[in-house]
């Protein structure tokens, strides 16, 4: 287990480059560039020149790429050209944790009520509780995060006056070790519509997966056996039982990652959350390269990582899983 | 057991053939279970009446035998006319002029009705289009991975395990940049002036097919490749084989035909997954070009206004959310009917 994962540790290494390489070239290839305009106005082509001279921008791309690479190894991701007074850093320390608190709180969200609920209505299978949890399943998969978001800010917002419609309830400033925001009422009053929004396609996914899976255990030979044997059904079905209806669900964990990382695109644009999403949408438009590199990277990380936790979990659940 | 027998043993042999004769087809028995589910039912009926308003909102398709100049047919009005003597009107507008909104008018006093009728247009073009692509390339490269020796078998499948390692939606974002900047600066020749004259034909659409099609075929390649794995060792394979039959005929009439359902069935499921991957580049802006009405567009467009003006933001979401609803439905229904585990239990 252990080579296996330092193994997959070390296949990250090309995959990132492959990544990064394939963006910084896609990047450059677009046209316009990033000091075309301030503003309204355009920028004359000696002051272009002299930017770009400063920027490293005349370079041939590949010593532009290969610099890159060796400044991102020692840990620094170049100068927003944008934002001219921030660096990728600073804007990486700044949104990160918000958008990390946007995913991390849905996802747990998901999890928590999703996979009782699929429970339930696994158990009740063909009854009342299995019809309503199917049809709320059903209709929370159906409804995109671009339609429950203004939903809900017009419900909670506008007509109940509940709860605030835009904004997170803390800023970086405030974050305990950089990540972790003050629990206090302030934040989960303006986190709750946001966190509701994202969460609900991913309870109904996982909740519809536990549901399927424990529904094909629960026909298999080991459970009548457990079941012979005069095991509670609490343990047949909570240990014996869930052990491999999960599986399922955790190989579903690394797309549904990226359901997270492209959610907190619309979800902080709508909500008016400053987050790392809103940036990396605007710094392409802006042609704001170095921006565009370091928040893609990251989300590459996230991903890649997330996968091999999903890999992993996978393997250790399921022994018959070998990895050669 | 013996093909000639006993007198009894033969009676029963025709018996069993007089029964399977009669008996109903593995599609029909399918087809019947389809039927039963209403809710499957209902939604295919909304869906086939979606299809039909797109497809007719103007007569396009008419237009093209008779030459003449495409006019709008059941939507009331064309999805960029603009009414300059209003804008932002609730539904059941009607003006003094006698034009009538039935669902009032947006920020630039285009009808909500036509546009939404039109937004469907794209919708469906991308759920058929993308499943088509993504069905078609995906079940290509199964097959071929599955029916191929081990070796090129491992390597196919490689490729499309470090595939998988890419964050394909930013890939897909990236790709859409390009094509909008191309787009945009008209200055492109050859190929690529070429392709960008279609895309502005399809008004902004061509490329987002080009973008979800082509990256969303890895879960197809590896579901029809398990299926392929498991048919090519059936015993018609074999008898075809004994037969004389080459490769290629055995793909193409033996192990296509059989496995291609479920790999349709999966696609179905997967429509959703389009239609919302459209409505979100759309909300974020590199989706189809404007004045082109897509759901996730007119959402982006107006959801600043939702305290003001709900209904512009609530009827493209709520087209938005029948249509892929009804898809879950029939998704649901189709492989509950198709899928035999999961019959009658």
């Amino acid at each position: 287990m252990v080579r296996y994962i330092i193994r997959r540790l070390l296949s990250f290494i090309p995959v990132l480059f492959a990544i990064s390489l394939v963006i910084f070239m896609m990047a450059r290839a677009l046209p316009g560039g990033p000091f075309d305009f301030a503003g309204d106005r355009t920028i004359p082509a000696s002051v272009v020149a002299n930017l770009e001279q400063k920027y490293h921008l005349d370079w041939p791309v590949w010593r532009q790429y290969l610099a890159w690479v060796w400044d991102a190894l020692r840990g620094d991701l170049g100068p927003s050209f944008y934002y001219r007074s921030l660096t990728v850093n600073d804007l990486l320390k700044q949104t990160l944790p918000t958008s990390f608190q946007l995913g991390v709180l849905s996802l747990g969200l998901a999890l928590i009520i999703g996979i009782p609920a699929g429970t339930i209505a696994a158990l009740k299978h063909n009854k009342a509780a299995d019809h309503a949890s199917s049809f709320v399943a059903i209709m929370g998969v159906s409804i995109p995060n671009i339609v429950l978001a203004p939903l809900l800010i017009y419900i909670f917002a506008v007509l109940l006056g509940w709860l605030p419609a835009a904004r997170w309830g803390a800023d970086y400033t405030d974050y305990a070790l950089g990540f972790i925001p003050p629990l206090n009422r302030q934040f989960w009053e303006h986190a709750i519509m946001p966190v509701l929004v994202l969460g609900t396609a991913l309870t109904a996914v996982i909740a519809r997966l536990t549901r399927g899976s424990l529904l094909q255990v629960l026909r298999e030979d080991y459970i009548r056996t457990a079941r012979a044997k005069g095991l509670r059904e609490k343990s047949v079905v909570g240990i014996h039982a869930m052990k491999n209806a999960i599986i399922p669900v955790i190989t579903i964990l690394g797309p549904l990652f990226a359901a997270i990382v492209t959610g907190t695109f619309v979800i902080e644009q709508i909500f008016g959350i400053n987050g790392m999403g809103q940036h990396f949408i605007d710094s392409i438009n802006n042609r704001d390269y170095p921006v565009v590199m370091g928040t893609l990277l990251v989300y590459s990380v996230i991903l890649v990582v997330a996968n091999l936790f999903v890999d992993i979990a996978y393997a250790w659940l399921d022994p018959r899983i070998r990895y050669e | 057991m013996a093909v000639a027998g006993t007198p009894e043993e033969l009676d029963r042999l025709r018996t069993t053939q007089e029964v399977a004769r009669r008996g109903r087809s593995p599609l029909a028995d399918a087809f019947r279970q389809l039927l039963k589910n209403r809710l499957a039912v209902a939604s295919g009926l909304f869906l086939i009446f979606v299809v039909f308003v797109s497809v007719f909102a103007d007569d396009a398709l008419i237009s093209i035998f008779t030459g003449k100049e495409v006019e709008p047919l059941i939507a009331p009005y064309h999805f960029a006319e603009v009414n300059f003597r209003l804008h932002d009107q609730g539904p059941l507008t009607r003006t003094e002029e006698g034009d009538f909104y039935l669902l009032g008018v947006d920020y630039l006093g285009r009808d909500m009705l036509s546009r939404t009728i039109y937004g469907g247009r794209v919708s469906l073009s991308i759920a058929i289009v993308a499943a088509t692509v993504s069905l078609v390339i995906g079940v290509a490269y199964g097959i071929i991975s599955g029916y191929s020796s081990p070796r090129v078998d491992n390597l196919m499948m490689r490729f499309v395990d470090f595939l998988y390692g890419f964050p394909l939606i930013i890939f897909i974002i990236l790709l859409q940049v390009y094509f909008k900047a191309l787009a945009r600066s008209g200055s492109a020749e050859g190929i690529a002036g070429f392709f960008i004259g279609i895309d502005n034909a399809f008004g902004g659409m061509f490329f987002l097919f080009i973008a979800i099609g082509l990256l969303n075929w890895l879960a197809m390649a590896r579901i029809a490749r398990g299926q392929t794995l498991s048919a090519k060792e059936k015993e018609y394979v074999d008898a075809a084989k004994s037969v004389g039959a080459s490769d290629r005929r055995i793909v193409s009439k033996h192990i296509l035909p059989n496995i291609i359902g479920p790999c349709i069935i999966y696609e179905t499921l997967q429509i959703p997954t389009y239609i919302f991957l459209e409505a979100f580049l759309s909300f974020i802006g590199l989706g189809v070009n404007p004045p082109t009405p897509s759901w996730g567009i007119m959402i982006s467009e107006t959801y600043r206004g939702l305290r003001t003006f709900p209904h512009e933001v609530f009827v493209p979401a709520a087209a938005l959310v029948l249509v892929v609803l009804a898809f879950n439905f029939l998704g649901d229904g189709l492989r509950d009917a198709f899928d035999p585990r999961l019959r009658g239990s």
